[in-house]
């Protein structure tokens, strides 16, 4: 006997989108139909006037755990992830250890089995070290759980290794995530470059130090024929230049993360530390360009690049603060902005946020008869404010804390057990 | 008018009349300075402690002079000497100078933003005496109050500034406060020192100098830190002086009584030949002597100095 989740709209992007009832057992959907009897069951949720979408993935976090627990630990992340809505995250390999080995990848999905059943997919380290001199065993790495591969936080330098790295990669089917960013352009760059820096005296990072290293993996990825997936685009020519990559056919897939698409440089006025991250804020041109990548599908998936830091690393001089904010707790309402404000339809935001993601990563997602019951359960109504405070995350860095938001996740089912968020 | 700043952050936080304010408070300063014992009471008791992360002798010596004329007890106290060294963060450092009862902070520090961190956490007052590339209020000050005593005033003329505007805070400082107070600047350098949008503080931009020079009333240059050759901003400090350089035959284009200031230490026959630094245009030892009795100024009125508005 298992659960019935009563009268819920449906947003399955590309299968449906109506009211109707969801019969779960064993784990799994049993039955999608209206009027299911509630004696089919032996819990039965009332979800009138909620939306009911396959489990949220974030295929960009940072769990820091092994190595800086003080921040965030797989459990506390899980736990974010759970209140945020979503039932998976993809955790990226910058640990202490680096996850390059199979062993670390182990000891995370180890980690994650104790924790609140969020489903963890560890993403390895494309080179050694994240040094960018060696390929790592990807072999190995895929046997023991790794999703994908990235050096996220730092570039691949060498495009050679780059170019290896994919057709490497390919044959083992790990899809490679790629951080770009050309760091000698950057220089010791602490916001974006332009006015405002100026005007508050920090060294600029201008918008090519992405949009370079994004072109370069494009070529790569025409060269080799491999996909590839861009991390965090933030800037107008980098979406420009995806738009244009998948107009000739190529296989480059992007993401970009909530706080580009809603804040600009203007946030990091009064050396505000907690509105400062890599790549950095833009300007109103650049948001304007992400929010149009997101709405013609040239940007595929919305990832919060969530990055916990200690308020120790944020409470200090603006150029010495660690990048970098949290994500989890606030990137649905942020998302459900973008569908009040026209920009995506609910069915738009939620391939974005789970079925553009499952598909780049290889994973099963929708709610058919047959699938794992993954299910996030969304009141779109609920008006709440951000609260730091309140964080189950370990850490409280955000540039958010005090806005009023609309909609909330309220249910998340993973394999069938549920959590409230 | 009563000065009401608890700190002196930057020139953009300081409205006209409290700019005017710290003119006139300094050129009363000034004239304590002339006196025989040239030293007042009026900041008997206060604590000001000189916090220099970034080494700099003359501005943190300066301030120290303008606390000893008022009587003021000052301590130095510099990064390499201070637990700053072993880890403890700048916040820290400040919360134990205030605990020391500090009354005054004044704050040189090689990041951005460093005072304004420290400005609202404190009950000592902060003055900037320099963060990063943002601001040094009271270099700017200092200008402003040799340019009115040479000048009358400020209004209308025409000032250019010459040299590393990226990496400068005392152009940012100056191209905000004489703007402020109605002069019309114009900003030259080669296109590697010239940061984007500068043109949005208020100032006119060319990469040519005699351009900047032609007319000008006041030319301010700015000295060129060699090891940005590291940062490929320039070339050779040779093609640098042939090019950005001041020198007599460009002179010649400005206005006959062009007063040429640097804030100091010059290279000299790089930003300005030799000739220049030490002749009749020159005010830079000025620039030096204002200096003091600005500080004065700052250090009076930020302790509330100013509420019976007289200075001894
Ligand atoms: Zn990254």
């Amino acid at each position: 006997m298992g659960m019935l989740i009563k009268n819920g709209r449906i947003v399955d992007p590309g299968n449906m989108d109506c009211i109707s009832d969801i019969l779960i057992e064993n784990g799994k959907i049993k039955d999608i139909a209206p009027g299911i009897p509630e004696t089919a069951a032996e819990k039965v949720i009332d979800a009138s006037g909620k939306i009911i979408v396959p489990g949220l993935i974030d295929m960009h976090v940072h769990f820091r755990e092994p190595g800086q627990e003080y921040k965030e630990t797989i459990e506390s992340g899980c736990q974010a992830a759970a209140r945020g809505g979503f039932t998976a995250v993809c955790t990226m390999p910058n640990t202490d250890p680096v996850n390059d080995n199979a062993q670390v990848t182990k000891f995370i999905l180890e980690k994650a089995k104790q924790a609140n059943g969020v489903k963890v997919y560890p993403v390895a380290a494309i080179s050694r070290g994240l040094e960018g001199k060696t390929l790592c065993e990807y072999g190995e790495l895929k046997q023991a759980g790794a999703i994908a591969l990235s050096d996220d936080g730092r570039p691949v330098i060498s495009s050679q290794l780059m170019r290896r790295a994919l057709e490497y990669a390919n044959g083992f089917g790990l899809p490679i995530i790629s951080h770009c960013e050309d760091i000698d352009l950057a220089g010791n760059g602490a916001m974006n470059e332009g006015e405002t820096a100026t005007r508050m005296g920090l060294p600029g990072i201008p918008n090519a130090v992405e949009s370079i290293m994004v072109i370069r993996d494009i070529a790569l990825s025409e060269l080799t024929g491999i996909p590839v997936h861009i991390a965090h685009v933030s800037t107008a020519e980098s979406v420009h230049a995806i738009r244009d990559a998948k107009k000739r056919g190529i296989p480059v897939t992007a993401e970009t993360a909530p706080h580009y698409f809603t804040l600009t440089e203007k946030a990091v006025e009064n050396y505000n530390t907690n509105a400062k991250m890599n790549p950095p804020l833009r300007t109103e041109q650049d948001r304007q360009a992400v929010r149009n990548g997101l709405a013609d599908g040239t940007i595929d998936v919305i990832a919060t690049d969530h990055a916990p830091h200690h308020v120790l690393e944020k409470e200090v001089e603006f150029d010495k603060a660690a990048n970098g904010i949290v994500g989890l707790e606030t990137s649905l309402p942020l998302g459900l902005k973008l569908v009040e404000e026209g920009v995506l339809t609910m069915a738009g935001l939620i391939e974005k946020m789970s079925i553009n993601p499952a598909r780049i990563l290889g994973l099963e997602r929708g709610i058919k008869v047959g699938n794992a019951a993954d299910i996030t359960v969304i009141d779109p109504d609920a008006v709440w404010t951000v609260n730091k405070d309140e964080f189950l995350s370990v850490s409280r860095n955000t540039p958010f804390h005090g806005w009023e938001v609309r909609g909330k996740a309220v249910l998340m089912i993973v394999d069938g057990s549920s959590h409230e968020c | 008018m009563y000065f009401s700043k608890k700190d002196i952050l930057d020139m953009e936080s300081l409205s006209v009349e409290e700019i005017s304010l710290i003119l006139d408070t300094a050129d009363r300063m000034k004239e304590i300075s002339q006196r025989p014992v040239k030293k007042v009471p009026t900041l008997r008791g206060q604590t000001i402690v000189l916090f220099f992360y970034e080494p700099s002798t003359r501005t943190r010596t300066s301030f120290d002079i303008a606390a000893k004329r008022l009587s003021a007890d000052s301590i130095s106290i510099s990064a390499s000497g201070s637990s700053i060294v072993k880890g403890e963060t700048l916040i820290d450092t400040a919360r134990n100078l205030e605990a020391m009862n500090a009354d005054i902070i004044v704050m040189r520090h090689s990041s951005s933003g460093a005072p304004h961190l420290l400005a609202p956490l404190v009950r000592s007052s902060i003055i900037n005496a320099g963060d990063g590339t943002h601001a040094h209020p009271s270099q700017a000050l200092l200008d402003m109050m040799t340019v009115r005593e040479k000048k009358g005033g400020l209004k209308g003329l025409r000032v250019a500034i010459i040299g590393d505007i990226a990496h400068s805070r005392v152009a940012r400082s100056n191209i905000t406060g004489f703007k402020k107070m109605g002069a019309d600047i114009i900003a030259a350098g080669p296109p590697t020192m010239m940061p984007k949008g500068i043109e949005s503080l208020g100032t006119e931009v060319t990469h040519n100098i005699d351009h900047a020079v032609d007319g000008a009333d006041v030319i301010m240059m700015l000295r060129i830190q060699k090891e940005r050759q590291k940062n490929y901003t320039l070339s050779t400090e040779r093609e640098y002086a042939r090019f950005y350089g001041l020198n007599k035959k460009r002179l010649e284009n400005a206005k006959k009584d062009v007063l040429i200031m640097h804030p100091g230490p010059i290279n000299r026959g790089i930003e300005i030949s030799h000739d220049l630094a030490d002749g009749s245009h020159s005010v830079i030892l000025d620039q030096v002597t204002n200096g003091v009795a600005v500080r004065m100024a700052l250090l009076y009125l930020v302790v509330g100095g100013g509420k019976n508005g007289d200075a001894d």
